[in-house]
């Protein structure tokens, strides 16, 4: 580079930042070669997992999760409203993902990320597919009134592993929900119980207090990425961008196998890699799980 | 273990198979799919120059849009672009016609179950239609796991409303007479049973999804038989399309 040998340091610095963005995957094939990646983790880690639960005061439940740098926050809204005629006992969940273009230099304001809607809709058949949430639960009266909640997640920061990040951050709004107490009016209509009215006589609660959705099994996710005999869990953005093949798989808890995503990719998946990573999906949902109690326990402190 | 399906198959059937193709008159490449009563006409216009923003210039690129049977296009239909999208991208030499789009146009015209297996099929067809380069063809299939732990194949919208779980699994089509035996295994087993991708719903144990695998393996060696029965030109003097 003709740099002087004093500063030698700093050239083969550059260099190294040269070849990283020159040729990204020779750069990664000799890291995976010695079984490391470029950050320091080594294959089968996750990067470090925080969840910060009530991070919206205003919402009736919600939750900041942090993969790495991948920053998501979901809330959760209430809103009464009549069941259809098909479920009357059953209330709703409308889950929705954003991609605002603060995550992103690639999305840009008035064009919509291309991985918003297919995010969305995984998150969406992921979670019916999972019997975490009865809906049950969130009907008030047969027919009449049911709650209708609507969870939006908003990418703060996308850097790789957005499923996974959006898929804890929803499941921890999930757990720390606090459905509002309500009451029907004379009109019939159900009202939120608003701490005033606590000593009005004519209106009977139909919810006496605030109470917490019971969530049966919870379902964790883990990304990876396979490439030739590798299995790299947990990539960031880059990586994603260099090795195209992302596997998702989606445990509950009690290890039933809610999804397996793989969308095509240049790699083909035979059953040993499939096993693999199912292996460092249990792991994974080890300790996702008891960072989650953690988290909900420190709320409970307080 | 006998299962009463509505239509009277059996767990391993698969619904009356049609293909057929250069069907479209202004299409470079077109053919329709059809599984039992869910049909898919795909349509591939291309290679057309230049690629679009975000994608890589040094390589050819795959643009999909999935046209549903009725209503506007929303989230599933985003969903199912990407994944036909990035599976097509993994059976085309992408290296070969770089800098290029090619477009696939997929439109549902009646939905009766297993409807992205149904799509994947007829896009591949249609790009062997279209003379575009593969590496090898793919064989899509949905198996779904009946409450009784069975698995059942080509599942109708009904069974597949009714079950509690099912995926699409989407197999590579090699033509293993003409390779040597050795030349193909990848880690010990062979390339044909590895997957290109995988979309499940429900929830199901990691066993019962090994075993859809392996069902599902096993019938797209029947399709794939089809598939190579169906794809030569009935009439050897129709010339290539594309400019």
């Amino acid at each position: 580079m003709g740099l002087p040998d004093a500063s030698g340091d700093l050239s083969s610095e550059v260099e190294v930042h040269a070849f990283r963005r020159l040729f990204p995957l020779r750069f990664y094939e000799r890291h995976l070669s010695e079984s490391i990646r470029p950050d320091g983790r080594p294959l089968g880690r996750a990067r470090d997992t925080t969840i910060a639960l009530g991070a919206v005061a205003s919402a009736d439940g919600s939750a900041l999760a942090k993969i790495g740098s991948t920053t998501m926050l979901a809330a959760i809204k209430m809103e009464v409203m009549t069941p259809s005629m098909e479920s009357p006992d059953e209330g709703c969940l409308a889950i929705d993902f954003h991609m605002p273009p603060i995550c992103s230099p690639i999305v840009r304001p008035g064009r919509p990320a291309e991985a918003a809607p297919v995010v969305s809709k995984q998150l969406s058949d992921t979670i019916s597919s999972s019997v975490m949430a009865d809906l049950k639960e969130l009907s008030l009266v047969s027919g009449k009134a049911a709650w209708m909640a609507y969870l939006d997640i908003y990418c703060l920061d996308a850097d790789g592993a957005l499923f996974d990040a959006a898929l804890l951050s929803a499941v921890a709004a999930l757990s720390h929900l606090q459905i509002p107490a309500v009451s029907l009016n004379e009109d019939g209509r159900v009202v939120v119980v608003s701490e005033e009215d606590e000593g009005k006589p004519e209106k009977e609660p139909v919810n006496r207090e605030k109470r917490k959705l019971t969530l049966k099994s919870i379902p964790f996710s883990l990304t990876c990425i396979l490439h030739k005999n590798y299995i790299l869990a947990d990539p960031t953005a880059e990586e994603e961008s260099i090795m195209e093949t992302l596997v998702t798989v989606v445990l509950d808890s009690s290890s039933q196998l809610i999804s397996l995503y793989k969308p095509g990719g240049p790699v083909l998946a035979n059953t040993s890699a499939i096993q693999d990573s199912i292996a460092l999906t249990r792991q994974r949902v080890r300790e996702l799980q008891k960072i989650l109690d953690e988290a909900n326990s420190g709320m409970e402190v307080d | 273990m006998e299962i009463d399906r509505v239509d009277g198959r059996t767990a391993n059937q698969l619904r009356p198979l049609a293909c057929s193709r250069n069907i479209l008159n202004r299409a470079h490449g077109s053919a329709s799919w059809s599984q039992g009563d869910t049909k898919v006409l795909a349509a591939v216009y291309g290679p057309k120059a230049g690629t679009k923003k975000n994608e890589n210039p040094e390589k050819a690129c795959i643009e999909v849009i999935w046209k549903p049977k009725t209503g506007q296009i929303g989230k599933p239909e985003k969903e199912y672009e990407m994944i036909v999208k990035r599976t097509l991208q993994s059976i085309c030499v992408l290296t070969i016609n770089p800098n290029t789009t090619t477009s696939v146009i997929v439109q549902v015209v009646n939905d009766d179950g297993s409807l992205l297996p149904c799509a994947i099929n007829a896009a591949c067809a249609a790009l062997v239609d279209a003379g575009i380069p593969l590496k090898h063809l793919a064989v899509a299939i949905c198996c779904c796991l009946a409450d009784s732990g069975c698995v059942l194949l080509d599942p109708t919208k009904l069974e597949e409303q009714k079950t509690k779980a099912f995926a699409y699994l989407v197999f590579p089509n090699l033509t293993l007479s003409i390779l040597p035996e050795g030349s193909l295994k990848v880690e010990g087993e062979p390339v044909e049973q590895a997957i290109i991708t995988s979309v499940t719903q429900g929830a199901m144990s990691v066993d019962d999804y090994l075993r859809c695998l392996e069902r599902g393996r096993a019938a797209s060696a029947k399709m794939s038989a089809f598939l190579r029965r169906s794809l030569p030109l009935q009439n050897p003097s129709d010339s290539s399309k594309a400019g």
